[in-house]
């Protein structure tokens, strides 16, 4: 899987909370994904969903995704055409959110300094490589069961193709 | 500790670091089952993999505020009945976690996934219990089975014992402190050490539940007599119990000596800001919350009762006051609890937990200050993101409504 787009960097991003990615008065709450995407990172940045009509490719600071298990902090952050997460850490609970509903994210905390806001970004998921405008970097790629839970989009998706 | 129990789990030996594949004993949701059922849905499957080991219990949307929340609840009660769920705990018998531990659905040795980040709880029952979402729980439901990583283990010693007006809360606190919020990501904490076996179950299921805000999977503690006796009459099952192992290595080790701790207090907008309380003394607060799955049982009520004792609390002061269950809320009934906390103008709500995460019940308008006894401070979480939350002991919840300023509750106590 190849995923390209532009850089939408949040400078000092640590600990961002579920609660400000999706505010708790909505988690009980359903709504359709272009609902959801009116709400996305409201209480963080109430912006968010223009910018990342724009910059697809969301960079983050330490521990990003802390706090309740609500998944819908990591949906309304796909909904936004957000196609992946890179950040220096992330919450254990955020993290199995996001690739079980299909959304990568990247552990790579040196990696995040490199990136400046804008810059085009190229991720080759089977491979591990990220192109950073011209630098080309190198992570661990996701094990395989993982790169077919991403190819599938997500859990769901999977266990109806597969069932 | 973990490893021999994922091993079990597993049906082979694996160390951590492996990936596996396993079946739990038991799962829980519980107002986010609507969701869940959507998601199951989804997956083509008709039928869930095994009913009597779903439990689902309604506490976060308690009772329901919104028509929204209603149709939640009735679409999984619909749910329930079609798919022959028998463990369903309607709205207004507790929240979800003390349930699942005072009706015997947690047993030691045991694998318990919730949907809700604090189902590290049921480790205070030397079960491994560890939070999952929505659409993971989906996919137990639709094949019994969850692929988990095998966690590293950060053992936490403890020795003495708690002085007169420190709690189980301000333990956690304090290793927030030593661990920062994310100190434990994708770990699990071991409990261990001579001091476990003075802490009652219910201050051990408070340092479990907050094991999630260091970031770990599970937060394990040792069984002995007093999970035994715990679980006398709520359970006729049988369970093996985990132990560590002699030989067994640690990531980390960390060392709490109880006995000198001082009161400790998280301050906005983190759970990791953690100070003395001396430090915060004085601050002026306007709200009061007293309850959730952390701090909600019988012990805490009674500590913040004995404060009050009969005194008003501050103008300009709102105390809320949510039992954790239809037990502790019958306990505080009869020993008069629940009434000279009502005298000292708390408001008794529902056995749910609604105000924690600002959806249900007291939420916070901007400007307000907030002494909670729950577990999560981060902004906006109780309502406004103009609010601020102060996490403390329920003594110290107690004592600052009395004043209307934190306060050390040592300044009440004989």
């Amino acid at each position: 899987m190849r995923l390209e787009g532009l850089a939408l960097k949040y400078e000092h991003a640590d600990n961002v909370s579920t609660d400000e990615i999706w505010p708790g008065k909505y988690t009980y709450v359903q709504m359709n994904p272009e609902e959801m995407v009116g709400h996305a990172m409201e209480g963080f940045d109430p912006d968010f969903a223009r910018k990342a009509a724009i910059n697809s490719i969301l960079i983050v600071g330490k521990n990003f995704g802390i706090g309740s298990s609500r998944e819908q902090a990591a949906e309304c952050i796909k909904y936004a055409g957000i196609q992946a997460i890179i950040g220096q850490s992330f919450a254990r609970i955020f993290y199995r959110n996001a690739i079980n509903i299909g959304l990568p994210v990247i552990e790579a905390p040196r990696l995040v300094d490199s990136i400046n806001h804008g810059d085009r970004v190229v991720i080759d998921l089977e491979s591990g490589l990220i192109n950073i405008g011209d630098n080309v970097f190198e992570v661990s790629p996701f094990p395989a069961f993982v790169q077919d839970l991403l190819r599938h989009g997500g859990l769901i998706n999977m266990l109806r193709r597969n069932r | 500790m973990i490893e021999r129990a994922f091993s079990r789990f597993a049906s082979r030996a694996v160390k951590a670091g492996d990936i596996v594949i396993v079946e739990p004993d038991r799962v829980m949701s519980h107002d986010n089952t609507a969701f869940i059922i959507k998601k199951f849905k989804e997956t083509g499957y008709s039928e869930v993999w095994n009913p009597e080991k779903i439990v689902i219990v309604f506490d976060h949307c308690v009772p329901a505020r919104t028509p929204a929340h209603s149709q939640n609840h009735d679409e999984a009660r619909r749910f329930v009945r079609d798919a022959g769920i028998r463990h369903f705990i309607d709205a207004g018998e507790g929240v979800s976690h003390q349930i699942m531990m005072e009706r015997g659905f947690v047993l030691p040795g045991q694998l318990v996934l919730g949907a809700d980040s604090h189902s590290t709880i049921y480790g205070a029952l030397n079960a491994v219990g560890i939070p999952i979402n929505r659409t993971e729980m989906a996919g137990i439901w639709a094949t019994g089975e969850i692929w988990l990583k095998v966690p590293q283990s950060i053992r936490v010693a403890m020795s003495g014992a708690l002085p007169a007006g420190v709690y189980a809360k301000d333990v956690f606190l304090n290793i927030l402190k030593l661990l920062g919020g994310d100190g434990a990501t994708y770990r699990c904490l071991e409990f261990a050490g001579p001091g476990v076996s003075g802490l009652s179950m219910s201050e051990r299921m408070t340092l479990s539940n907050m094991a999630v805000e260091v970031g770990a999977k599970a937060g394990i503690m040792p069984f002995d007599d007093l999970t035994r006796d715990f679980l006398e009459g709520r359970t006729m099952a049988s369970y093996e119990k985990i132990a560590a192992s002699d030989q067994a290595e640690y990531e980390r080790n960390i060392e709490i000596d109880l006995s000198q701790l001082q009161p400790q207090i998280a301050c906005p907008h983190q759970v990791d800001n953690i100070r003395d309380l001396a430090d915060v003394a004085g601050t002026p607060v306007s709200h009061g919350y007293l309850g959730s799955c952390t701090n909600g049982r019988i012990d805490d009520l009674r500590t913040a009762a004995d404060i009050l004792d009969g005194k008003r609390i501050a103008k300009g002061v709102r105390l809320v006051v949510y039992p954790a269950s239809e037990e502790i809320r019958s306990v505080a009934i009869a020993e008069g609890i629940l009434d000279r906390l009502a005298r000292s103008g708390a408001s008794i709500e529902a056995s749910a937990c609604g105000p924690c995460f600002g959806a249900v019940g007291a939420t916070l308008g901007a400007g307000e200050v907030c002494i909670s006894s729950s577990n999560r401070n981060f902004r906006g979480r109780m309502g406004s993101r103009d609010a601020e939350i102060y996490l403390s002991s329920p003594a110290v919840v107690a004592a600052s409504c009395l004043t209307g300023k934190i306060t050390d509750p040592r300044e009440f106590m004989q």
